[in-house]
């Protein structure tokens, strides 16, 4: 295990990287999730459809393949994105494809009788969702959002295929420099681990403070 | 007395079922009414009508004049857009069985909120105006609780100074009382009568609490299946009613009556 130990620096570099490749595809993966959860419930069809459009192509196509797309298909139509943002942009693209699914599903969980409220007392459709619809969806999206913030961090290992030197990549280069196979492994996945435990109660944490002192479930009004 | 609401031989259906049949009905400004009727005979769905939460199939509905579902473009009646729509709103307000808070907002923000985002007050306006609401309807001491933090009667007369507080000049009630322990009905049924009393809002109240009608109403509409069977003052229709139909219902609230 010592000469594993050696290779902290590239074990700390590896980290990092995961670390940042997971927040902003993350950043990424949040903005396309409410883009395209609201635009699927867009009063046009239009919208609807290029929102359906979008979420039927990244979710039933691998991220391997979009991410092999942007950094070597997209060259040749002539856009260069440096590894680490086709990288970014290839997991944000696809958890986001997901993630609109969680925002759609929970602020068409709010009742109805919350939608006829704001109504009668005339709120514009805008106000509606931004005032009345999505703070008490935004509850109802955490723990799924926290699930899917853990399977992006797992995702964000097949960026090392295109040479981002994540944690991923830094074991490889470990393995083939001391010839150790199990020490990395081992080690990778007690970080992975490490990782996702802090997710964990991150998202945890955002629960108990979405759900303190107004617990949605247990109003009146349903 | 002018007509605030009108409805000219209004029908609505819902799939194949014909809710409103033909229905004629005019409101004076400042009138109470009280619509009683057995379970299913519409009187919600005048309500929502109103509310323009449920649209109409055939007829005419004015509210101070203008058509509410309709509006004149070159001197023919389409139906109405949402900008005429929202028109119309502001003058109708309405408190519903559920209470219908937002749940994430405090007692007091659900009165601010709407009157900030709706009726463009300052935000000290609007907080000066919801804690004066929060006194009439005597939850001064409940700002700051969240609707599950309260009742349902305190809920529902949270409901009833928002809908207040847009200052709409017709309130209506659809059966504001039905969802509350038989303890808690008194103390809203007071906070609509004290606005009977002490404001000239045009009132409709759909409600199943007969002595608070006789009390409450300038008029009585007793509906069933769609139509209004009979209508009058309430000393003539809970002592004598005229139709067999009014009668046999009535009977199971009113002792006495034969
Ligand atoms: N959204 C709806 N879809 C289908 N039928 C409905 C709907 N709303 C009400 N109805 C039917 O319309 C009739 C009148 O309902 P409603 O106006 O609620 O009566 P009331 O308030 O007098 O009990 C009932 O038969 C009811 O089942
Ligand atoms: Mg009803």
């Amino acid at each position: 295990m010592n000469e594993v130990f050696i290779f902290w620096p590239i074990i700390i570099d590896g980290t990092l990287t995961t670390i940042k490749l997971t927040l902003a595809s993350g950043v990424v993966a949040l903005i396309i999730s409410f883009t395209v959860g609201l635009a699927r419930l867009s009063r046009h069809w239009v919208v609807r459809a290029i929102a359906t459009i979008y979420l039927e192509f990244f979710r039933g196509t691998s991220a391997i393949v979009q991410m092999f797309f942007m950094y070597f298909v997209l060259p040749l139509l002539g856009v260069f994105l440096p590894a680490l943002m086709a990288g970014i942009v290839a997991c944000g693209f696809n958890l986001g494809a997901y993630g609109s699914e969680v925002v759609r599903a929970s602020v068409q969980s709010v009742g109805r009788e919350q939608r006829e409220a704001a109504k009668a007392l005339n709120y514009t459709n805008f106000q509606l969702y931004r005032h009345v619809l999505i703070p008490q969806a935004i509850p109802v999206m955490i723990p799924s959002f926290g699930n899917l913030v853990i399977e992006l961090l797992k995702l964000t290992a097949v960026a090392s295929l295109i040479t981002i030197s994540d944690l991923t990549f830094m074991s490889q280069i470990i393995r083939v420099q001391t010839a150790l196979t199990l020490e990395p492994l081992i080690l990778i996945m007690v970080i992975y681990f490490i990782l996702s435990s802090i997710l964990v109660s991150g998202t945890k944490w955002l629960e108990r403070y979405f759900s303190a002192g107004r617990n949605i479930h247990k109003s009146g009004g349903n | 007395m002018k007509n605030i609401i009108e409805f000219k031989d209004v029908s609505k259906y819902f799939g194949s079922l014909k809710v409103l049949d033909g229905l004629n009905l005019e409101v004076g400004a400042g009138e109470k009414l009280a619509l009683i009727g057995p379970s299913g005979s519409g009187k919600t769905t005048i309500l929502r009508i109103l509310m323009t939460l449920e649209t109409i199939e055939s007829g005419l509905i004015t509210v101070e004049g203008k058509p509410l579902w309709h509006e004149k473009v070159n001197e023919t009646l389409v139906p109405a857009s949402e900008a005429h729509l929202q028109k119309m709103r502001q003058i109708i307000g309405m408190v519903f069985q559920q209470f219908n808070l937002f749940p994430h907002l405090t007692a007091l923000s659900n009165i601010e909120q709407p009157q900030i985002l709706v009726r463009k007050v300052t935000k000290e306006e609007a907080r000066e105006k919801a804690a004066n609401l929060m006194d009439l309807v005597g939850l001064e001491d409940k700002k700051d609780h969240y609707p599950h933090q309260l009742s349902g009667g305190q809920q529902q007369r949270v409901a009833i100074a928002r809908a207040l507080a847009m200052d709409p000049k017709i309130m209506l009630f659809d059966e504001v009382t039905s969802a509350l322990d038989p303890e808690l009905v008194d103390e809203v049924l007071s906070v609509l009568k004290k606005i009977a009393t002490t404001t000239d809002t045009t009132m409709l109240t759909v409600t199943h609490e007969m002595n608070f009608a006789r009390e409450f109403a300038d008029r009585i509409l007793f509906f069933d299946k769609g139509q209004i069977v009979e209508q009058g003052l309430p000393e003539g229709i809970f002592t004598n009613p005229k139709e067999p139909r009014t009668r046999g219902f009535l009977k199971k609230y009113i002792t006495g009556l034969t």
